[in-house]
């Protein structure tokens, strides 16, 4: 005869050795590594949250100062390696094997540690895919989150910066595991629930809000001519002609000189209303000229953006607010819907093989995937037809029948031939394939599969991987659009031509792009107080980016 | 310092009646180029100075694409360099060229 409830069980105990730690469920902040002492076990799965944008700093601090006597062994699965102390924990002996998505500034160490082999890599994940797992195998035995306030009870407001929290908390909290918040106060009545406190066992007040990263803020003074140019391509080239309404952008200058040039160049193209209605997207402030313009309908974002917060506020048509009248950000919803209800993902990569596969890991940096892979595939369960989906499937497959013909998503990769230390966005070979070789990984690391991509813009043209119709017209397309780089002089200029001639390449000049406007006159703001001011100063910028 | 110079064929004459054309600046990461009508109209030379020794072929193949694509005969263009991409390059030609149709301002 099985025994059951095994897990309650050690629920219970897990409960009753933090609570002597703790009052109700409130627990001091000196007394934090002693409490997480008393509730992990050697071997337990433990989600320290943060992804790219919020951390549980505090509890991330206090995992470092566990006794690895007592606790070790853990099995981290979270969204980012981003702290330096979510690596210290692995350097300590507390925990030994990793599963997660995203670790942009950890990136270097994050590869040193694998390659010396003081990480035992589960795999890296997309965040959509990870926060499957916790549902399937991967669930939390304890976890590690960040709020903005508390009450007594444990309901917790997480505000703008909601994210990840409710996904973690009901994967962990309803399978018996146990919960401990960050909070920066406890207060006698929350703004807004976010996470109902029966969910919550053990609160933490820290003073001061937990750390984010404002990860999407691109100071338009930083935008090039070239990139400018870039996004004119892939306005007149792509928006335009397949008339693109719901999208993500991803991260990066090149989508911000997009929403840059919105309010001048698409508005003399009259394209507002017909595009760029519907994102799921982050707060970025770029896009705040285009939405003063009138732009933009809806927004459903992942997170906030630091000092977005007030402008997000007072522009509730625009984006998902809560009764406390402050944004709604989550991670998990927002990925879903970039992955089915939009038409296009548009961003940037670092590398761009022959066949269109795309990476952002270089052979001393793992920077793993966060959610460009979500947004960038085609969503193969997709069922609701729109016109450019189903305008992309004619261009693939024109000889199918149409009510049987699947449509396509359009997944766009954009950037400069050369990108940052005039490094060549397209190569041979990816380092990718080199990393998966020295680390044993079954797959390589690849960003965005190149049989997803459907387009890729450079200042030399718009290539339309669509139109192709074998491996080596692909090839040349690729090579067609790659400029002066090795791969773009390496191109067979005949069968480029022919590509040209067919659409399958067009130009600046074929589209009718005049290089003259190509000039920083075109963005609708050209700083950040540009931003500011267009923002009506609602928007609040960083102290890092004020420069006057 | 390097210098460089071209002859190309030119797809077509320049179009427009301006003298002369100038755009971009000498800083780093740039270039400036000028542009005088002064060839025959089958003819389009560039002469270089710049401090990036070694690219002879990414300047080659810039100026070959750029003579195929853009109406430039007739043009002599002089590009001060400072260490520009070839993007930069590509961008500030099909800039000059353009410049020069138009009608004095």
């Amino acid at each position: 005869m099985a025994r059951w409830c095994t897990q309650n069980e050690a629920l219970a105990e897990r409960l009753a050795a933090g609570r002597t730690h703790a009052s109700g469920k409130l627990v001091a902040l000196d007394r934090l590594p002693t409490l997480l002492e008393a509730v992990l076990r050697p071997g337990d799965r433990v989600c320290l949250e943060g992804d790219n944008q919020k951390q549980a700093d505090a509890l991330a601090r206090a995992l470092t100062q566990v006794d690895a006597g007592r606790v070790h062994d853990l099995h981290m699965v979270q969204s980012g390696v981003v702290l330096p102390e979510h690596l210290d924990v692995f350097e300590k002996g507390i925990a030994r094997r990793l599963d997660y998505a995203y670790s942009g500034p950890q990136a270097a160490r994050i590869a040193r540690m694998l390659f010396g082999g003081q990480i035992e890599l589960g795999a890296i994940h997309t965040y959509l895919e990870l926060f499957a797992r916790y549902f399937i195998d991967l669930t939390p035995q304890v976890a590690l989150i960040a709020a903005v306030s508390a009450d007594k009870d444990g309901n917790l407001y997480t505000g703008p910066n909601t994210e990840d929290t409710p996904t973690v908390v009901e994967a962990t909290s309803y399978k018996n595991g146990v919960v401990i918040a960050q909070v920066a106060e406890i207060v006698d009545k929350v703004p807004r629930v976010d996470i109902p406190g029966d969910l919550v066992h053990f609160v933490v007040e820290t003073k001061k809000p937990f750390y984010v990263e404002p990860l999407f803020t691109r100071d338009p003074a930083a935008i090039t001519e070239t990139q400018i140019l870039t996004a004119m391509l892939a306005i007149k080239g792509i928006y335009a002609p397949y008339g693109v309404r719901r999208l993500n952008h991803g991260i990066g200058f090149s989508t911000a000189a997009i929403e840059l040039i919105l309010p001048t160049f698409g508005e003399k193209l009259g394209l507002r209303g017909k595009v760029c209605s519907h994102f799921a997207l982050n707060p970025h402030p770029t896009l705040i000229p285009a939405i003063e313009a009138g732009w933009v309908e809806q927004i459903h974002c992942f997170g906030s953006e630091v000092g977005m917060e007030d402008y997000a506020a007072a522009r509730s048509d625009i984006f998902f607010t809560g009764p406390d009248g402050s944004l709604r950000s989550n991670r998990a919803f927002s990925q879903t819907a970039g992955l089915y209800a939009c038409d296009m993902f548009i961003g940037s990569t670092l590398q761009i093989d022959l066949q269109g596969h795309s990476s952002t890991v270089t052979t001393d940096r793992i920077a793993g995937f966060g959610g460009a892979p979500n947004m960038g595939s085609d969503a193969r369960g997709r069922r609701h037809a729109s016109e450019p989906w189903l305008k992309a499937g004619a261009e693939a497959d024109p000889d199918a029948p149409p009510a049987l013909r699947r449509g396509r998503k359009l997944v766009v990769q954009i950037g400069e031939t050369f990108g940052e230390g005039a490094a060549p966005l397209f190569v041979e070979h990816l380092d990718a394939l080199e990393l998966a070789k020295t680390l044993d990984l079954e797959l390589a690391p690849v960003m965005i599969y190149g049989d997803d991509v459907s387009h890729i813009v450079t200042e030399e043209g718009v290539a339309n991987l669509l139109l192709c119709r074998d491996l080596s017209e692909r090839e040349q397309a690729i090579r067609g659009v790659a400029g002066y780089t090795e791969v773009g002089r390496g191109r067979d200029a005949k069968m480029v031509e022919r590509l040209r001639e067919r659409g399958v390449i067009r130009r600046p000049e074929d589209l009718g792009i005049d290089p003259l406007d190509a000039d920083r006159s075109l963005l609708a703001a050209r700083s950040i107080k540009d931003l500011m001011l267009a923002s009506g100063g609602l928007y609040r910028p960083p102290s890092r980016f004020r420069n006057w | 310092m390097e210098r460089l110079s071209y002859t190309l064929n030119a797809a077509a004459p320049a179009k427009g009646s301006r003298r002369q054309a100038i755009t971009g600046v000498v800083a780093s990461g740039n270039l400036e180029v000028l542009a005088e009508r002064v060839l025959p109209p089958d003819t389009c030379t560039v002469d270089i100075a710049t401090a990036a020794h070694g690219f002879a072929a990414v300047w080659q193949a810039v100026f070959s694409d750029f003579a195929a694509r853009h109406q430039a005969g007739g043009l002599r263009l002089s590009i001060n360099d400072g260490g520009a991409r070839p993007d930069t390059v590509a961008l500030r030609l099909a800039q000059v060229v353009r410049l020069i149709e138009e009608p004095e301002a």
